[in-house]
């Protein structure tokens, strides 16, 4: 863990040291990602089937639960989101559940980037919940370079703790990796301080084996957080699919000495589903990871759900939904 | 050669599903002790599956989920749904009359005359359902200029406790009243006789009644009624089948409603002691409108 470090490196020259080559061209990538193990997928859906039968009760699924909040990225990424409700799902994160101040905070609230201003002007400085923005053209991604690089300055520039980035699927899909690893790179060099993560759309990539392949080539090429999907696709996140990216970050690190985060989103609306997540989480890439720096649900309804859960917990009573704060998430997330 | 019997799987009803109890238990359903085999061993009916705290909480959500779609629909349209439903109870009155007379050990000609009344009462319900806004709202006197309207609405998701000894003309004088304002609702069964229950969902399932607007939990009312009672997504509740469960407090479960100001209809009877009515009296509206609240509005009225 202490060699962890999410500051800016030379993505090109490490990539050109970790493949042994003297120029990156796309063909040594394509060599290098291609020489990835395959995935087995009938194990892999069987291993994420397994951990998913985990009986986590009392006291484990209460501290889980409060986990799952605090991993939160409270998202709501709509054409129709207004300030107001920018503001709505803010105040939702500074205080979760007014019945009981002692929820914890989601991670971050997850905005589109001409949101940012307005998001970070109602969480306040030091609220401890971040702000992050989605950037390169969200969702397709299908935009010059130019215009990518600028909707990512734009948001950094409004304030923007963390930055969500889609890949170039079609490009990934053709074979033209370098083109990917290209524009991460230099997307991350936009960043500056914000973190990346890099949305990788695994609902487009088609096969387990492009997942671990886009999750590499977006760790090569500088991502602080590898992350499923947009939200507007499906399948979203998916289990097998998480474990894929996790098994990709615990042998990244063993690799390179660092971590990088991992962020499932879309479609994970339960407790039971968010607690299967975790004991993912755990069980694959280790303990290091259930910490919010490096692992985060984009979620919007989840936090409704693990709420209800948690007032069951303490009241010993179940829940409903009069009883939750009404901030009209998105339902796409 | 002899043919193997194929057994039925008694099962929940919610969400318009079948499904098992989440705990995965069941327990064995005897018949009624009648005439002959008065003194012999009871006969063995039925496994049913006992349901669960965590089957109650479904129940509800599927409950709340149906609900306002349900209380959407058009009075007319609702009681052509239940009307269905009775149409499909008479088409199984063979099944329906065996099982009656199997839970309360009935003659036959007793349990005909029990399913014949349990399916003229879910018909006299059903002809409510475009009626009853017009008994009980009405054009409201007031000093102004002003139309002062009030008129029924459906309170939400009902919590029902069905009565222990009738077993389907009882679970049908309080399923039937509660479903035809637009309510949902979770029905306990009786503990000992959930078998014409488990038959009645399967009318309600073939009826184009939307599923989890009546959801069906056999098992031990003093198991999940407190869970219910407690339900904060619960909004009125129905005690009638605290007569003579064992192990239900009713007076405690009232006490726990009132956490989320739930509605409760006590169970007949006098002080503590819940006694269970004669089913086979002509109702009034009292149980249809338990469950209703009343909106008023007021409209200008001009000269």
């Amino acid at each position: 863990m202490s060699t962890t470090t999410d500051t800016a490196i030379d993505a090109t020259a490490r990539a050109r040291d970790l493949l042994g080559v003297t120029r990156l061209t796309n063909q040594a990538l394509t060599t290098w990602l291609h020489g990835l193990p395959g995935v087995d997928q009938v194990g892999c859906e069987a291993r994420a089937a397994a951990l998913g039968t985990r009986s986590i009760k009392t006291t484990s699924k209460k501290w889980a639960i409060d986990l799952a909040i605090s991993m939160i990225d409270l998202t709501t990424l709509e054409g129709a989101d207004t300030p107001g409700r920018v503001r709505g799902l803010a105040a939702k994160a500074l205080v979760p559940d007014p019945s009981d101040l002692s929820t914890p905070r989601p991670a971050a609230v997850c905005v589109y980037g001409d949101m940012v201003e307005t998001a970070k002007k109602a969480l306040g400085p030091d609220s401890g919940v971040k702000v992050a923005a989605v950037a390169t053209a969200f969702p397709s991604g299908r935009a010059s370079m130019a215009v990518k690089l600028a909707d990512t300055r734009d948001a950094v520039k409004a304030g923007a703790d963390e930055i969500d980035m889609v890949i170039d699927r079609g490009a990934f899909l053709s074979g033209d990796y370098l083109t990917v690893f290209n524009q991460i790179a230099e997307v991350k060099k936009a960043c500056g301080d914000a973190r990346l993560k890099v949305i990788m759309e695994t609902g487009e990539l088609v096969t387990y084996d492009n997942v671990r392949r886009a999750s590499w080539l977006s760790m090569l090429a500088g991502g602080d957080f590898i992350k499923t999907s947009t939200g507007k696709i499906q399948p979203a996140a998916t289990l097998p699919v998480t474990l894929i990216m996790l098994e990709a970050v615990r042998d990244w690190r063993v690799l390179t000495g660092e971590m990088v985060g991992v962020k499932p989103a879309g479609g994970i609306k339960t407790s039971k589903d968010a607690i299967k997540f975790l004991v993912t989480v755990s069980e694959v890439a280790g303990d290091d990871w259930l910490d919010n720096h490096w692992f985060r649900f984009g979620a919007s309804s989840l936090l409704n759900d693990l709420l209800l859960q948690r007032q069951r917990m303490t009241t010993g009573a179940y829940s409903g939904a009069n009883y939750i704060a009404d901030d009209s998430p998105s339902t796409a997330y | 050669m002899s043919r193997v019997d194929v057994k039925k799987t008694y099962k929940l009803y919610i969400g318009g599903k079948f499904p098992r109890s989440e705990s995965g238990r069941s327990y064995e359903v005897y018949a009624a002790p009648s005439g002959r085999s008065r003194s012999a061993a009871p006969k063995f009916l039925a496994n049913a599956a006992l349901g669960s705290r965590k089957d109650a909480r479904d129940a509800v959500t599927a409950a709340r989920a149906a609900q306002p779609g349900w209380a959407s629909a058009t009075a007319y349209n609702r009681g052509q749904v239940l009307y269905r439903v009775a149409e499909v109870m008479e088409s199984r009155r063979p099944q329906l009359v065996q099982e009656v007379r199997d839970a309360e050990g009935l003659t036959p000609a007793a349990a005909e005359s029990v399913v014949s009344q349990a399916i003229d009462r879910w018909v006299w319900y059903a002809g409510w359902s475009d009626k009853y806004v017009q008994v009980l709202g009405g054009l409201n006197p007031v000093a102004g200029p002003y139309f002062n309207i009030s008129a029924s609405e459906p309170t939400g998701v009902v919590a029902v406790l069905a009565p222990q000894e009738s077993s389907l003309l009882g679970l049908v004088s309080v399923i039937a009243p509660v479903i035809v304002s637009g309510n949902a609702v979770v029905v306990v069964t009786s503990a000992e006789r959930p078998l014409p229950a488990i038959t009645l969902s399967e009318c309600l399932a073939t009826s184009d009644v939307p599923g989890g607007v009546v959801n069906i939990i056999t098992g031990k009312a003093a198991e999940i009624a407190p869970w219910l009672a407690s339900h904060r997504d619960v909004n009125a509740i129905d005690l009638a089948g605290a007569a003579g469960a064992d192990g239900v407090d009713w007076g405690a479960l009232e006490e726990a409603s009132a956490d989320n100001i739930k509605r409760v209809l006590r169970p007949a009877g006098d002080g503590a002691d819940a006694v269970e009515p004669d089913w086979t009296q002509t109702p009034d509206l009292s149980r249809l409108t338990a469950f209703l609240e009343t909106k008023t509005v007021w409209h200008p009225k001009g000269r």
